[in-house]
């Protein structure tokens, strides 16, 4: 075996930079980097002389100008005179709004529907495999189309309801119409009014302290059952008898929920047919239902997919040796099966949130107004500000993205295998 | 004393199963009503397969494919007794006289050839790539196959797409001299400068030139008249092709340890994926020009392939990291120790493996790319979603949804189903497991 020599100390040679390992990768990233700073010196310049050229300054001032246009579906009080910051504000509660419905939707849908894929009966289980299939090769946005259509087109006209060829359903509670979805809306009589934040400007914010004191009473609750349950674990390993504790964890979290409601007043407040529409209750227009029960279907048909794949890549001896330790079925699914297989199910599950959220721009399609359609639609194009508002818009879905990814970033650590 | 015990000297014969375990009774009882909760569920599927099919059969089959309006349709279902206002039928006149439309769009209908011939080419051009046992001489095909559907599409002057291709000859000659005579560095360096001379500072001379001198064309087609499946195929396929070797240099770079390549890739992925893809679409319609040398237009289906190859590949980056990491430490520790430098142990040793891992991964982004490619509706391209709204235009049409939307529905999950049949039938003949 011959030996190394040391690398030579002469002085260092400009062809070292190319040929020697120790600084090429170094020469690499210089030159890539360069070559990075010069395109987005090259695109920066560009923009700076077509905006020259075109007179239009980078400037953020529209935000502060009033609207002038009107939002049908909005959380928070807002008119036509307000600005264009509000009105972006707005949209991006309705994508939040819309994306918070379609993640709960979709989950149980999916969840069922993966669920039923595994079924041993086969009609259930074909059926199933024909609604995935269905949902996932057809375009989101034909379906969100579709769905629409149906709202539109086969859905009975306030006016139905007044001859009485249609009627409300649950008990005259909610009111399906071509033009959206009444349901009743839940009011206080005794309510503890709004926390008004940011004052009269464009950032103004209500939320409603009601909602806030039940949040409060509810997560006690769940915590003090939480601690029903450590306790009960306590016990059973002290003297392997597990105390009965459903009833007590249940009522902790109902009862207190039930008696504030009580002490507010809850009373509901029903939608009823005033002259050509229904007033009271809430309103959801058919864009919203449409994008909910569209977005909702097609995500549930990934979801289903990723639930079948974590149930099944959980192996059988897993429950089989739960079984033969004495574990009941049901503790054998919470204790044994479900921890596995969550594991495997969760990160493809938060990239499916991920999806419906970037899936919710897709409202411009049935002028829902959203953050699209507000500030990267009308505002767009009532400013002329494509530049400004495209970047923000981007800017803010980025940060969505970037919130919900860094939740699952948080999750996988938290629940990654330690190895020994 | 007579012995009265029996003993049985022969085998008695098998008999067939109980008639309620076997056969088609027992396959039911099996599968669908093996005990209550079952058979309930049974039950309740059955009613509403039932309900479905009930409601949609009708529909479907009726008389009304040769009609030329809506209004047309609705006599002939009010002739034969059926509801004729509502959804008595379904008025299939519309995609008789409006396929093609769906098809090809705008497209000169006599010059339908060009498309369909391109189209079918690119069956040829593929075939040596999907499957086995097709000569692999046919690769070559496959590298020109871009530049002849470019010249059958949009048509103009041959000159341009052949001397487009020639620069990729001289970036392949500029590499292989390069790395004789003066190593890898050179040759790559040779590989991009060459031809980023040709295509921007002689091309253009030169064009003129061969065309004033032989002036060999074709009728040239305005983008605008460019639509229907044709514009997704086309949207989808160059998406597809391009964004499979950047992804796949994104994800290297992402994987590789020079912390400033890295940081890059890393940014440009995060971003791309971080944002909707109609935002992206939105930057196509109404920024890249501003981002652009003043002056400098180029066609808006153009700048949406570009915005569709970029967000795919920040995609099918993150799908190869993903075979990249699921490859054992020792396929690369193998790689190094037998000598190989960094190029040659990813393609010969590290790709190969990391690709095949990825396959349902890369096919499933295919197929999502091909369904996304229905958004470029919403910035005014004719694709089949917008030109259903342009027929509703139609007074003779107008008020037709479903017949549409169920065509176009039917054809794209045609497409998306055999994508993922094919990548099946890939995992397994590629599948080296025992």
């Amino acid at each position: 075996m011959t030996a190394i020599p040391d690398p030579s100390k002469k002085g260092f040679k400009f062809s070292q930079l190319l040929y020697d390992t120790r600084y090429r990768s170094m020469t690499i990233q210089i030159i890539a980097l360069f070559g990075i700073l010069l395109f987005f010196g090259w695109l920066i310049n560009n923009t700076a002389s077509n905006l020259a050229t075109l007179g239009k300054p980078i400037q953020f001032k529209f935000l502060g100008e009033p609207a002038s246009y009107d939002i049908n579906q909005r959380l928070l009080d807002y008119t036509s005179r307000d600005t264009h910051l509000r009105a972006s504000l707005i949209g991006l509660l309705n994508t939040l709004i819309l994306a918070f419905m379609g993640c709960i939707t979709a989950t149980v849908l999916g969840v069922a529907i993966g669920v039923m894929r595994l079924s041993k009966n086969w009609l259930v289980a074909r059926v199933m495999t024909l609604y995935i299939e269905t949902f996932r090769n057809i375009p989101v946005l034909l379906w969100i189309i579709i769905v629409f259509s149906i709202m539109i087109e086969t859905m009975p006209t306030p006016s139905a309801f007044r001859s009485g060829e249609a009627s409300m359903m649950l008990y005259d509670s909610i009111a399906i119409t071509n033009r959206g979805v009444y349901v009743p809306e839940p009011l206080f009589s005794r309510s503890l009014g709004d926390w008004n934040l940011f004052g009269t400007s464009s950032l103004r914010f209500g939320i409603s302290l009601d909602l806030v004191v039940i949040l409060i009473i509810l997560f006690g609750g769940i915590f003090a059952s939480r601690k029903v349950k450590k306790n009960a674990d306590k016990i059973q390993n002290e003297t392997g008898m597990r105390p009965t504790t459903w009833w007590k964890r249940l009522s902790l979290i109902i009862f207190p929920v039930a008696i504030i409601l009580w002490i507010l007043g809850l009373y509901l407040g029903y939608p009823e047919l005033k002259g050509f529409n229904f007033k009271g209750g809430t309103y959801m227009r058919n864009s919203l239902i449409a994008l909910w029960v569209a977005l909702s279907l097609y995500t549930a048909a990934f979801i289903a997919e990723n639930v079948r794949a974590g149930i099944q890549a959980v192996s059988k001896g897993q429950s089989e040796a739960a079984h033969a330790l004495g574990i009941s079925s049901s503790r054998t699914m919470s204790l044994v099966i479900l921890p596995q297989a969550l594991r495997i199910i969760i990160p493809p599950l938060i990239s499916q949130y991920l999806n419906l959220t970037k899936n919710s721009s897709l409202a411009i399609a049935v002028g829902y107004m959203d953050l699209t359609g507000t500030l990267m639609g009308i505002t767009l194009n009532q400013t002329g500000r494509e530049l400004e508002t495209v970047l923000m818009g981007m800017a803010v879905y980025l940060a969505i993205s970037l919130a919900i990814s860094s939740v699952m970033n948080w999750y996988n650590n938290s629940v990654k295998l330690v190895e020994r | 004393m007579v012995d009265q015990s029996f003993v049985r000297t022969e085998i008695v014969p098998e008999k067939p199963a109980p008639l309620s375990q076997a056969g088609i009774i027992g396959w039911f009882r099996k599968n669908m009503f093996s005990d209550i909760p079952n058979t309930i569920l049974t039950g309740v599927v059955l009613y509403i397969i039932f309900m479905v099919l009930g409601n949609i059969l009708p529909w479907v089959f009726s008389p009304t494919w040769n009609s030329v309006s809506l209004t047309e349709c609705r006599s002939i279902l009010a002739e034969i007794g059926r509801d004729g206002h509502g959804n008595g039928g379904a008025c299939w006149g519309v995609i008789r006289e409006r396929w093609l439309q769906l098809m090809f769009g705008f497209y000169p209908s006599e010059l339908y050839w060009r498309p369909v011939l391109s189209f079918l080419l690119l069956g040829v051009a593929l075939a040596p790539v999907l499957f086995d046992g097709v000569s692999r001489k046919i690769l070559f095909f496959t590298a020109v196959y871009p530049f002849v559907c470019f010249w059958l599409i949009w048509g103009g002057s041959v000159w341009f797409p052949i001397s487009v291709f020639i620069g990729f000859i001289i970036s392949y000659f500029g590499f292989v001299i390069g790395n004789k005579s003066a190593g890898s560095l050179i040759g790559v360096l040779a590989a991009i400068a060459l031809p980023i001379i040709w295509w921007f500072i002689l091309l253009s001379p030169i064009n003129s030139v061969l065309n004033s001198i032989l002036p060999l064309g074709s009728e040239a087609i305005e983008s605008d008249r460019l639509g229907g499946f044709m514009l997704a195929i086309l949207i989808g396929v160059t998406g597809i092709a391009l964004s499979l070797p950047i992804g796949i240099l994104l994800a290297l770079g992402r994987q590789s340890d020079l912390p400033i390549l890295k940081g890059v890739c890393v940014c440009f992925i995060e971003f791309i994926r971080g944002v909707p893809l109609i935002t992206l679409l939105f930057v196509a319609s109404t920024l890249l020009n501003v981002f652009l040398p003043p002056g400098s237009n180029f066609d808006l289906i153009l700048r949406v392939m570009i915005m569709v190859t970029l967000f795919a590949s920040a995609y099918m980056a993150e799908v190869i990291r993903g075979g990249l990491a699921a490859l054992p430490k020792g396929q690369y520790e193998a790689a190094d120790s037998l000598g190989l430098d960094y190029w040659k142990a990813q393609r010969l040793i590290i790709l190969p493996q990391a690709l095949k891992i990825s396959i349902p991964g890369i096919v499933s982004t295919f197929i999502g790319l091909f369904k996304d490619t229905t958004l470029v509706s919403i910035i005014g391209l004719l694709d089949p979603l917008g030109l259903s709204t342009n027929i509703r235009a139609d007074m003779a049409w107008n008020g037709i949804l479903w017949e549409l939307y169920g065509f176009v529905a039917l054809i794209f999950f045609i497409f998306c189903f055999s994508m993922s049949r094919y990548s099946m039938y890939l995992e397994r003949k590629l599948a080296t497991g025992h």
